[in-house]
């Protein structure tokens, strides 16, 4: 769980979450208002970066630091600030249990639960297609931060991106890396809350500069 | 103008190759050889610039520009964006190990995940 500046909701996020999962890592990203105290008394594993890198950078530290315990098979992203539902990433990890699979990623756009403004839903959809023509893959959502992996997944993730530009460059990696992947629908809860934190449209600009820069 | 065409390809020819650089990965050790190399002509070019600037001005009248000085800010520019690129670059692989640094402090400093059930209740 990449973590940012979220004190006022990650507590109540994590405490929920650990009523399936046990075992939640955050990464607090060099937040400034208590977030990662927050998370260590909603019962998370706290691992923070000394400086503020990116969510991207985050992620990468996260599944690095899961990777370490052995016992741990399944590996699922998840934002803090609880726009992610905990049932969809538990039928995620189920489909990875039962069907041979590397990968799950979530999708908004699978079914119509999911309602994104209009230029939102215009910005996500031109990435999605954008995402689709350079790696090859068939996906109907490229910026869901809801994502389990088995181990074989994790592993073969390596995020370069510290920016936004890390959901383009995980699609990209699982095409590389041939992992066995599939969609499954989620719902993503817009809150007033999560709303005010939205992305910036602008940096759709900021991810393909940093996509195509080297 | 006709005679301004070759200055034109030139100079066109140099900007597309500074922005096919920033999008193309190069290895370290080459991309360090072409900076100095760079460095080495420039200094030439300023001495050769100061020591004979007529021989400049009939540079400049024989490719299309009309003056010397045209000429030297025509290599200003490209310097500077060259350098600017340059930089951008070097930034964006001194960011890539900062964050590798960063990430290996910030796992370091956190307990083993395996040991973990032990401190949690």
């Amino acid at each position: 769980m990449p973590l940012y500046n979220e004190a006022q909701v990650v507590r109540e996020v994590v405490e929920h979450a650990r009523q399936t999962f046990p075992n939640i890592v955050c990464v607090d990203d060099g937040s400034t208002d208590g977030s990662a105290e927050q998370a260590r008394l909603g019962g998370a594993t706290v691992v923070v970066h000394p400086i503020n890198l990116g969510q991207g950078a985050a992620l990468q530290t996260g599944i690095t630091y899961a990777l370490q315990d052995p016992n741990a098979e399944f590996f699922v992203t998840f934002d803090s600030d609880g726009q992610h539902r905990v049932e969809d990433a538990l039928a995620m990890v189920n489909r990875l249990d039962t069907e041979p699979l590397d990968v799950v990623i979530g999708s908004r756009f699978l079914d119509g639960r999911t309602k994104p403004g209009l230029l939102k839903k215009v910005v996500l959809k031109a990435a999605v297609i954008f995402g689709n023509l350079t790696s090859g893959m068939k996906l109907t959502d490229a910026h869901n931060g809801l994502r389990a992996f088995n181990r074989t997944g994790a592993g073969a993730i390596r995020i370069r991106q510290n920016r936004m530009a890390h959901a383009s460059e995980i699609i990209a990696e699982i095409a590389n890396a041939k992992l066995r992947y599939a969609e499954e629908p989620v719902f993503v809860v817009y809150t007033d809350y999560s709303r005010s934190k939205g992305q910036s449209l602008w940096n759709s600009v900021n991810i393909l500069s940093d996509l195509w820069l080297k | 103008m006709d005679n301004q065409f070759f200055i034109k390809a030139v100079l066109i020819a140099v900007f597309l190759i500074i922005g096919l650089f920033l999008v193309i990965p190069t290895r370290g050790a080459r991309q360090l050889a072409v900076r100095r190399l760079t460095t080495l002509l420039l200094v030439l070019v300023a001495i050769f610039a100061v020591a004979f600037p007529d021989l400049i001005n009939s540079l400049a009248n024989l490719i299309g520009v009309g003056r010397g000085t045209d000429l030297l800010l025509y290599g200003l520019i490209v310097v500077f964006i060259g350098s600017s690129v340059t930089a951008s670059r070097r930034y964006r692989q001194q960011e890539a190990q900062i964050t590798d640094l960063a990430r290996a402090v910030a796992i370091a400093q956190a307990n083993h995940p395996a040991e973990k059930s032990d401190e949690t209740p």
